[in-house]
């Protein structure tokens, strides 16, 4: 009985995390509509979301492709398919790493700097003092969050990829030997104008979890800096949950649009 | 008298289970300085917020220049918070913002896109508060006192009809308290804004006060001028004027 009221009140609890994101969505993208856009704003976020990523997107991109050739090659070589190593690198950058660790990246470095950012200004009353100038807080703080994560993410996630496939192909072929030309040929023959949609669709969608997850976190911080780090800690582990979690539903649909093996 | 700029009634609010305003009801007229005095934690704050609809009351009516305001939502509150501006306790200035754009904020929203128009706004509001030669810092290097002057140029610059001040002289000492004070008599004779000041500070009430209300579990117990205060019998007010907690010391 104990267990079945534990797992009634998570669930409950669920849903209206859920309904939260979903007003708050709503909220945005309704004044979004309605053109309450700061374009200021915007372009600063773009810059400290886009900008400021490219440590991480790098350093992501560039060693997670050129680790995976690595283990791919050490697989292959023992069947002799060492040129399958460059579509099977290039297309799960494309479909599956490249979206799911930038946007991993992204929820640890910038989520939690947005939860962290809106939390402080919730429990010193700055949000309040916002509203009490008749300012709306989702028009001058998520709208352009949301705006500038929707344009930067896809782009994040592109120049993952790309740096990705780069240090595939030097680790395959510099380094491991496997044939340029094969490695280059295979890779066009198996890789798609979907793939790079998929990617963008999964980055845009990523990028829209992360945004609404830290604001929403950052909103309902409360009781001083510790609600603040308890709001930002929420916003990365329910970031990088919801983003996984929602991968997994994704890949299945696009799938249905989009899919692979029909080369 | 004219009509109430303000009027609350049966103002009923409970957090945490425990009722803290249970069924509060007064008026503020136009051109006055009411202080509301009470207990720290006696719910002056709470109440207050209620007036630009940061809080929803559980039930009761609030009637900001004949408008009813406890249903509306957030969008429908913004021509009521341009109305009636809010100096909130620790100034709440926005820490990534320097203090000439602190100030500037309400005007940029409010669509002054003309640069050298909000230079001479920001710069007579600043004088008003004797805060001219601070636009340059960030609220971190400022004082407490400085940075509620600051939230006071930002609460005028574009003047509201009514100020509501949450404990404007909490935690400063007796001569920044004293020209707070008088910053705020100042601003009521040159702006003709209304105000409504919350405080348990008796200095403070004494010297800006038209009209005084006093905030006793939840309900207004005592409503009249500074003489009818000083005067009164009444044993809350009396414990309230003379500092007494009533506890025994052992």
């Amino acid at each position: 009985m104990r267990m079945l009221s534990i797992c009634g009140g998570l669930f409950l609890t669920l849903i209206a995390s859920l309904g939260e994101l979903a007003m708050l969505a709503g909220e945005t993208f309704s004044s979004i509509g309605r053109g309450r856009i700061r374009v200021g704003l915007t372009l600063r976020q773009i810059a400290e979301i886009g900008f400021g990523s490219q440590l991480v997107v790098v350093v992501t991109g560039a060693f997670t492709g050129a680790v995976f050739t690595a283990q791919a090659y050490f697989q292959f070589a023992s069947l002799n398919m060492e040129t399958a190593v460059g579509p099977v690198v290039t297309l799960s950058m494309f479909r599956e790493l490249g979206p799911a660790l930038t946007g991993l990246m992204v929820a640890g470095r910038v989520g939690a700097a947005m939860s962290a950012e809106i939390g402080t200004m919730k429990v010193t009353q700055q949000i309040d003092a916002l509203r009490a100038l008749a300012v709306n807080p989702v028009d001058y703080l998520v709208v352009p969050r949301t705006l500038a994560m929707l344009i930067s993410m896809p782009l994040l996630v592109v120049e993952c990829v790309g740096l990705g496939v780069l240090a595939s192909y030097y680790v395959g072929v510099e380094v491991l030997n496997i044939t340029g030309v094969y490695f280059l040929a295979n890779m066009q023959k198996f890789t798609e104008g979907s793939d790079i949609l998929m990617s963008l669709i999964k980055g845009f969608v990523f990028g829209g979890l992360i945004v609404f997850i830290s604001c929403r976190e950052g909103l309902r911080a409360k009781d001083g800096a510790v609600g603040v780090g308890r709001a930002t800690t929420a916003s990365v582990v329910t970031s990088s949950l919801a983003l996984l979690i929602v991968n997994f539903f994704l890949t299945m649909a696009l799938n249905i649009l989009f899919p692979a093996g029909q080369r | 008298m004219n009509e109430p700029l303000i009027q609350v009634r049966d103002l009923v609010q409970r957090i945490g289970g425990q009722e803290i305003l249970r069924g509060l009801s007064i008026d503020l007229f136009p051109g006055e300085t009411l202080v509301l005095l009470g207990k720290s934690g006696g719910g002056k704050s709470v109440f207050l917020r209620h007036l630009i609809g940061l809080m929803r009351p559980i039930s009761g009516s609030i009637i900001v220049e004949g408008q009813e305001i406890t249903g509306l939502t957030e969008r429908e509150l913004e021509p009521v918070r341009r109305k009636v501006g809010m100096l909130f306790q620790d100034g709440a200035l926005f820490d990534s913002m320097s203090v000439f754009d602190n100030v500037a904020f309400p005007l940029r929203e409010r669509g002054e896109r003309d640069p050298s128009a909000v230079a001479e706004k920001v710069a007579r509001a600043l004088a008003m508060v004797n805060m001219t030669g601070h636009a340059h810092k960030m609220p971190v290097n400022l004082s407490g006192g400085m940075r509620k002057r600051v939230a006071l140029a930002r609460a005028i610059i574009s003047p509201p009809d009514v100020i509501l001040y949450d404990e404007p002289t909490a935690g400063l000492d007796p001569i920044v308290s004293d020209s707070i004070n008088k910053l705020i008599r100042s601003l009521q004779r040159q702006l003709r804004i209304t105000s409504l000041v919350v405080t348990h500070d008796m200095i403070s009430c004494n010297q800006i006060a038209d009209r005084i209300a006093l905030l006793n579990e939840g309900r207004i117990h005592f409503l009249g001028s500074v003489g009818e205060l000083r005067d009164s019998r009444d044993p809350v007010v009396r414990d309230f004027v003379d500092g007494r907690s009533g506890e025994t010391v052992y």
